[in-house]
């Protein structure tokens, strides 16, 4: 079990870095995103501490969710995906791999960058040392619930639009507490254990569920 | 004897039924919202007793609790159709799911429409980010998510099966979604609606109230049986008895 999927784990991972630019756009848009914010609404230090969080949170969505229609669609497309339903190996754990490998690629560097990021918006140390924290939780919240968008959406004209319509209200919560976290560090860094918490256990319940929702997704997707 | 459960699971039987059906819950529909407007507007109090400075304008609730009611109570049934299609593999509880969507997403939007019109004279705003009125807004993108997903698959079966999941999963994911929002401070929880009780409401308002509901509800009933037999028709028109069906006229 474990073997299949490091198998597909390292296969993810050595196809993604022959083709670097694909990794790298999904960070730059991140990075494009949020240095657009302080160009729209001033560059005043006091209102960029106070939007800081919430537009790296907002922009972490969008960047996580622009990279899930690339989560499936190879495969889909050479038929690789087809073979991998007809596995005696489970799906889930299949579809597990391949969500790991995702946020491996996308949802890691955007928690690597954050310092950066953060000192942008003239957060403090312990802000960013919270956001980067609540991001290293958060962000694999948002690729497992992608993945059942992705699998519904695989091969739909237009898709990356409609995956969007469909998956940004599911992740509300993970923005609410993963900002949350971020602006009540700046006034208590004792009140974003349960923010943290919280986004803990979504990952949790994330983690059991959303691999196999999204295995069923993928039957329905392809039959 | 013994009960057939899957003898009206089958379109050709239910679609007479459904033709039945619909002109008895048009009927209910009018006269319950004869009755539930009437009272609403001619046998409540003028003002909301006690200290509470709300006039003539709180009369919105005949409308606004029940659309609200609605939307939350269509999509839990959508669900169960949805879900019922996915277990037993029935063609018309995915078609009874699809046919309760745009009803239910009307029903969300009238109770977001109305609740702004409430909110100006009582909040001062047409909007505000409350925990009730912003999960309203995400179970309406949740509709249109769905209705979204249904029309953009081509391949009906496929587009059933897809949107029925993706319906289920938005019914785990509201009430982590409506508590997020009720408490993004996890420290502490606010919110602009009050605490209210159908048992501290006085009689004749909680009667409009309730009689709005049920003439609401058969107003679903109606819409989602004639949208269901629009949609039965669509699906099976290569089927002998819909074409014996439109060669003969329509006696049902």
């Amino acid at each position: 079990m474990l073997r299949v999927f490091w198998c597909i784990l390292t296969r993810d991972l050595t196809l993604a870095l022959r083709r670097r630019t694909d990794v790298l756009t999904t960070l730059f848009f991140f990075v494009i995103v949020v240095s657009l914010f302080p160009l729209g609404v001033g560059t005043e230090h006091q209102v960029l501490r106070i939007l800081g969080p919430g537009v790296v949170w907002v922009a972490a969505l969008l960047a996580s969710m622009l990279a899930l229609e690339r989560l499936f669609a190879a495969d889909y497309d050479d038929g690789t995906l087809e073979q991998m339903l007809l596995t005696a190996q489970p799906l889930a754990l299949l579809v597990l791999a391949k969500i790991a490998a995702h946020w491996l690629l996308t949802g890691l560097p955007l928690v690597l960058i954050a310092p950066l990021v953060g000192m942008q918006y003239h957060l403090s140390e312990t802000a960013i040392g919270v956001m980067m924290l609540s991001l290293l939780l958060g962000t694999p919240v948002l690729s497992l619930i992608g993945a059942i968008g992705a699998a519904l959406t695989l091969g739909l004209r237009g898709g990356g639009i409609l995956l969007s319509l469909l998956i940004l209200p599911l992740y509300i919560p993970v923005l609410v507490y993963g900002a949350g976290a971020v602006e009540v560090s700046v006034i208590d860094l004792s009140d974003t254990m349960p923010y943290l918490t919280l986004l803990g256990a979504f990952l949790m319940v994330a983690l059991i569920f959303a691999p196999v929702a999204s295995a069923a997704a993928l039957r329905i997707s392809i039959e | 004897m013994t009960l057939n459960w899957f003898k009206f699971a089958s379109p050709p039987s239910f679609y007479p039924i459904a033709g039945r059906l619909i002109p008895v819950f048009w009927i209910l529909t009018v006269i319950l919202l004869l009755v539930g407007l009437y009272w609403g507007f001619f046998e409540t109090v003028d003002r909301l007793g006690g200290n509470n400075p709300q006039k003539e304008y709180y009369r919105i609730i005949f409308i606004h609790v029940p659309s609200a009611w609605m939307s939350m109570w269509l999509y839990i049934v959508m669900v169960g159709w949805a879900a019922i299609g996915l277990v037993f593999n029935t063609r018309l509880s995915f078609m009874m799911a699809n046919a309760i969507a745009p009803t239910g997403a009307i029903f969300t939007f009238l109770a977001l429409w109305t609740g702004a019109f409430w909110g100006r004279p009582s909040w001062g705003t047409y909007w505000d980010w409350d925990p009730r009125l912003t999960s309203e807004l995400v179970l309406f993108f949740m509709y249109i998510g769905y209705l979204a997903l249904h029309s953009a698959i081509d391949d009906v079966r496929r587009a059933d099966r897809a949107s029925a999941l993706l319906a289920i999963v938005g019914l785990i994911m509201v009430p982590v979604i409506f508590w997020s929002i009720n408490c993004p401070d996890p420290n502490q929880c606010a919110a602009l609606h009050q605490r209210s009780g159908l048992g501290r409401m006085d009689g004749n308002i909680l009667f409009a109230m309730l009689t709005m509901t049920l003439a609401f509800w058969m107003y679903s009933f109606a819409t989602t049986f004639m949208r269901l037999r629009g949609i039965i028709l669509t699906r099976e028109a290569e089927s002998a008895w819909v074409r014996e069906l439109l060669t003969d006229g329509d006696k049902a």
